[in-house]
């Protein structure tokens, strides 16, 4: 039997508004001191109300409109009722039967097959979240939990894909294409590991010529699109293994153990949810009339896709540049900032994508926050154009110009290390290194290339890297070749 | 006759013309209340400092000369049901003792810039659950006009306190007759507004979709004067309505020639005590010479107003009751091992049997398998009920029923069997699921010196007409005006 995995996901992304979904709470509650992002209604205190923010709606119709689904005229919020101490009122305020949005789409861009695939989005829909429990200890030994519920009201859209995926690695690829939509959209920064946006998965194997689906199992806990795809992986395997030796797949949800690399049954844990859904009556149902939807789709900003295209088209670079430039908004909005001032945006690209992103991988840091500005990587640019430096020397440069964060200019100044363009200073050297190696010259005279390069390695030497490699080659062959004759 | 024997506007206007101070008048509330509440227990909180401070406040403005607020120095007493700021807030209930909310419900921020003085909260069936004021956590109330019965619930606290002249007026909530059917048995004027009328932020929930406050007045003017202040749009509550806000006490007191009244013959089965039918015919022919045109109508689906009522303020209320685990404020269980038992313990010792009866059944009620037998039908069958009530306005101005099958019963005659203390609210459930506005007032005494309510609908945001016919009928009526004994039918001494 020819196995056919199948995945689908359902994604939580935090919408960026200013205030949480149903006070006036501000949003920006990571790094505060717990429990102090709170009023009455996100601690669900006796009494309280929900207010809609309608901001929240405008970010998920976006989202919903990006992702081409048809936007519900009139959807409503449900109660999910479960018992967690995160969750103060003991529902969440979420969606059930009419969601905003409906049976919609992406396409993602499988680069190995150079494949387009359309995914489909089920559904779009928003909700509360809840708060956060810190557990002393580990979970299945600690004495207590604390609760903490500045995260509790922070607005979240829930996109459910269809069970499209065929591979982990396409479902790894959604979610990079997806963060980048969402932070295009201005709706979401797509943080995994800050929790602006997290992943549940549901996998399933079956026989690649049936159109019946396997048994599903869920997957939990992974924290980065690399554990998505690491866990699918391991799904993957354990469930063929399990075909493999005729024992049934059991239905179930699995957490993903970073530590351990396996997925691991949580079936005793669970209970079977009935989470007794019904309408929320403190809310009123949400009207989405055309005109609105349409003034969003109108104005919706540029989307990766358009972006990626209009990168290729306008800077003349090829499609995996475009790619990787258009892969979070951030690196994006630098390329285009260093593009705008500088001619050559195939080296901008190239510098971006070799050395900034190393050093940005390297030490952890976001694009958002490097050291190196686009003016600051043009300015060191400047200087390579101008022969002030050399092209290797600016390497050298670069990486001091990200440690300290200061521009070009100043440390070539503060170091004195420039190029050095005086021919007659350069002559003087190479006239030197020609008559310290008379073998080399010999060497080179039969006909040994290796010589010169060894030649032009000892320039580089004595100036200490300062000379132009391509003016010594020349200048050198030129010397000897005028001693010999 | 002692100056918290007035009505709430001969207060008001004895104070504004500097005829009586709302100190001296505050004096004789609590004096009242030192005298009697250890006989009726409305109150579970009293602010005595406070609001004797707050009145010296108001005399202060009046000797000034300025303008005074349209409540100002009035003593009203609150149904513990409704958040106050800094003052103990427990619903009637154990799993609440202790919670002190760190904001104030809207209606109270509205009493306190007219100028009301909050002078305590008032004992209630606990979570609004119950019709006779004997679920509470904290003991029951005693009705003033025979302490052996029941003031009715669950605002029996309230209605009982202003019945007593222990304040001038009252907040209660009304979620399936629990203004007016303790307004009936008290003797007083109890309105419960269209829903949407008046904000239900702070107002802890039981049916969401059911609950709304109302007033507790001594006569149908107070009524009107409290409703302009605590109605109107408040953007905390989603549900409330954005509609102005008419001037209830210019309008109650036009006439009601031509008035077009329906009585609805559901209302009058069997069961009914005749001399509460005795008193209703009263009333009716009293309208018919005050110029209204009475007919009978039919409200075909009232007998599945119960039923429907159970699962759906059940189910709503299983999921508003379910913040109370333990985890933030109130009760906590000091015997628990895990998350689980502190959830079970928590909620099993805190809550009385009535409110784990309810959660119970309205769990059951949502939940998979049953949810569209039983949620969804109620919510289908609501609607009939409602447009039972719609056709009626169609062709009628207001519906007059009584407000209840009897007046007030013993203490722990229904209590054993839930059902038959159901049945107590049949005339008043309706209402709630329609959502429209409903006053009851007194229109007589039985043999036994109990008052018997007359109940007044009218259809959404009718205020006025109601209030206006209920003011009418006040106005013109051949009730005797009394106030309660105070005592046992038996006429026993009171224990000091």
């Amino acid at each position: 039997m020819k196995e056919e995995v199948v995945i689908g996901l359902e994604i939580h992304i935090q919408l960026m508004t200013k205030a949480k979904m149903f006070c006036h709470c501000s949003t920006d509650y990571i790094g505060k001191e717990p429990n102090t992002n709170t009023c009455p209604v996100c601690l669900g205190l006796p009494g309280s109300l929900p207010v809609l923010n309608k901001k929240v709606l405008e970010f998920a119709i976006r989202t919903a409109v990006a992702l081409n689904c048809e936007i519900n005229q009139v959807s409503k919020f449900h109660r999910k009722n479960y018992f967690y101490p995160d969750l103060p009122k003991g529902y969440q305020i979420s969606q059930y039967d009419l969601p905003l949005g409906r049976n919609g789409y992406m396409e993602i861009f499988l680069p190995k097959s150079q494949e387009r695939r359309r995914i489909g989005v089920t559904r779009v829909h928003i909700e509360e979240d809840a708060g956060k429990l810190v557990h002393e200890g580990d979970i299945a030994s600690s004495s207590y939990s604390l609760v903490d519920y500045n995260r509790c009201g922070i607005p979240l859209a829930e996109i459910v894909t269809e069970p499209d995926f065929r591979s982990p690695e396409e479902a790894r690829i959604f979610l990079v294409q997806l963060r980048s939509m969402v932070q295009h959209l201005e709706v979401c920064d797509g943080n995994m590991e800050e929790g602006s946006l997290r992943c549940d998965a549901n996998i399933s194997l079956r026989d690649a010529k049936s159109t019946t689906l396997g048994t599903k199992v869920e997957i939990k806990n992974m924290n980065s699109f690399k554990a998505v795809k690491k866990a699918l992986q391991f799904e993957v395997d354990r469930q063929k293994m399990l075909l493999t030796e005729g024992i049934e797949i059991i239905q179930e949800t699995r957490h993903w153990d970073e530590a351990k690399n396996v997925t691991v049954s949580m079936r005793s844990k669970e209970e079977a949810h009935d989470y007794r859904y019904f309408p929320e009556p403190n809310l009123l149902p949400l009207k989405v009339d055309l005109k609105m939807t349409d003034e969003i789709r109108r104005n919706l900003p540029e989307l990766p896709e358009a972006r990626r295209e209009r990168f290729i088209n306008n800077y003349q670079i090829p499609e995996y540049d475009a790619e990787i430039l258009t892969s979070t908004k951030a690196l994006g909005d630098f390329y285009e900032k260093a593009a705008s001032l500088y001619s050559n945006s195939k080296v901008i690209s190239n510098w971006i994508m070799g050395e900034l992103i190393r050093y940005l991988n390297e030490n952890k840091v976001g694009i958002e926050d490097s050291p190196i500005s686009p003016e600051k990587l043009v300015g060191m640019l400047k200087l390579i154009d101008d022969g002030i430096v050399s092209g290797k020397m600016a390497k050298g440069i670069f990486e001091k110009m990200f440690k300290n964060g200061k521009d070009a200019s100043k440390i070539v100044k503060e170091s004195g290390i420039t190029q050095i363009t005086d021919k007659n200073e350069l002559f003087e050297v190479i006239d030197t290194v020609i008559k310290e190696n008379p073998r080399s010259v010999e060497d080179f005279n039969e006909g040994k290339e290796k010589a010169l390069h060894y030649l032009v390695g000892q320039v580089m030497r004595y100036t200490k890297g300062r000379a132009k490699p391509d003016f010594v080659f020349n200048a050198i062959k030129q010397r000897i070749n005028k001693t010999i004759r | 006759m002692t100056l918290n024997q007035l009505t709430a506007h001969e207060a008001i206007n004895l104070i504004k013309k500097k005829r009586i101070t709302a100190y001296e008048a505050m004096q004789d509330i609590f004096t009242q209340i030192d005298k009697v509440d250890n006989l009726i227990k409305a109150f579970l909180v009293i602010n005595r400092e406070e609001a004797l401070k707050q009145a010296k406040e108001i005399d202060k403005k009046v000797k000034n000369g300025e303008k005074l607020p349209p409540l100002a120095g009035v003593a009203v007493a609150i149904k513990d049901i409704i958040a106050t700021r800094g003052t103990e807030t427990t619903c009637g209930s154990k799993i609440l003792k202790g919670f002190y909310p760190p904001y104030n419900a809207t209606v109270i921020n509205s009493l306190r810039e007219a100028g009301a003085i909050i002078i305590g909260k008032t004992n209630m069936d606990e979570f609004a659950m119950g019709s006779s004021n004997e679920n509470s956590a904290f003991g029951p109330t005693y009705n003033p006009w025979d302490l052996e019965r029941v003031p009715g619930g669950s605002s029996g606290g309230s209605a009982a306190a202003v019945a007593a002249d222990e304040a001038f007026f009252a907040l209660g909530t009304d979620t399936g007759g629990s203004i007016r059917l303790p307004a009936s048995f008290c003797g007083m004027v109890g309105l419960k507004p269209t829903y949407g009328r008046v904000s239900r932020y702070g107002l802890i929930a039981y049916a969401s979709s059911l609950d709304q406050v109302g007033t507790i007045t001594k006569d149908v003017t107070d009524s009107a004067l409290v409703m302009k202040v605590i109605s109107g749009h408040d953007y905390k509550d989603s549900t409330s309505a954005s509609l102005e806000v008419p001037d209830y006490l210019k309008s109650c007191q036009e006439g009601i020639e031509g008035l077009k009244i329906g009585v609805p013959k559901e209302y009058f089965i069997e069961g009914i005590d005749p001399e509460v039918k005795d008193a209703i015919d009263k009333t009716l022919k009293l309208f018919e010479r005050l110029g209204a045109k009475i007919e009978e109508i039919s409200l075909p689906h009232t007998e599945y107003a119960l039923p429907a009522y159970y699962l759906i303020a059940t189910a709503e209320a299983s999921s508003n009751l379910a913040r109370y685990d333990g985890v933030q404020y109130g009760y906590r269980t000091e015997n628990c091992e895990d998350l689980s038992s502190i959830y079970k313990r928590t909620r099993s010792e805190g809550f009385g049997n009535e409110v784990k009866r309810r959660i119970m059944l309205g769990t059951y009620a949502l939940s998979s398998g049953y949810y569209d037998a039983y949620y969804l039908k109620a919510q289908k069958v609501r609607t009939l009920i409602k447009e039972d009530f719609d056709k009626a306005f169609s062709k009628y101005d207001i519906l007059i029923t009584p407000t209840s099958p009897t007046p007030a019963f013993k203490l722990k005659e229904k209590i054993a069997d839930p059902l038959t203390m159901y049945l107590t609210d049949i005339y008043t459930l309706p209402i709630n699921l329609a959502g429209v506005p409903a006053i009851s007032l007194n229109c007589g005494y039985n043999k036994n010196n109990l008052p018997i309510g007359l109940q007044i609908i009218g259809k959404h945001f009718s205020e006025e007409t109601i209030l206006r016919a209920a003011f009418n009928f006040e106005q013109n009526n051949s009730v005797e005006k009394k106030k309660p004994s105070m005592k046992p039918a038996k006429h026993k001494e009171a224990k000091k």
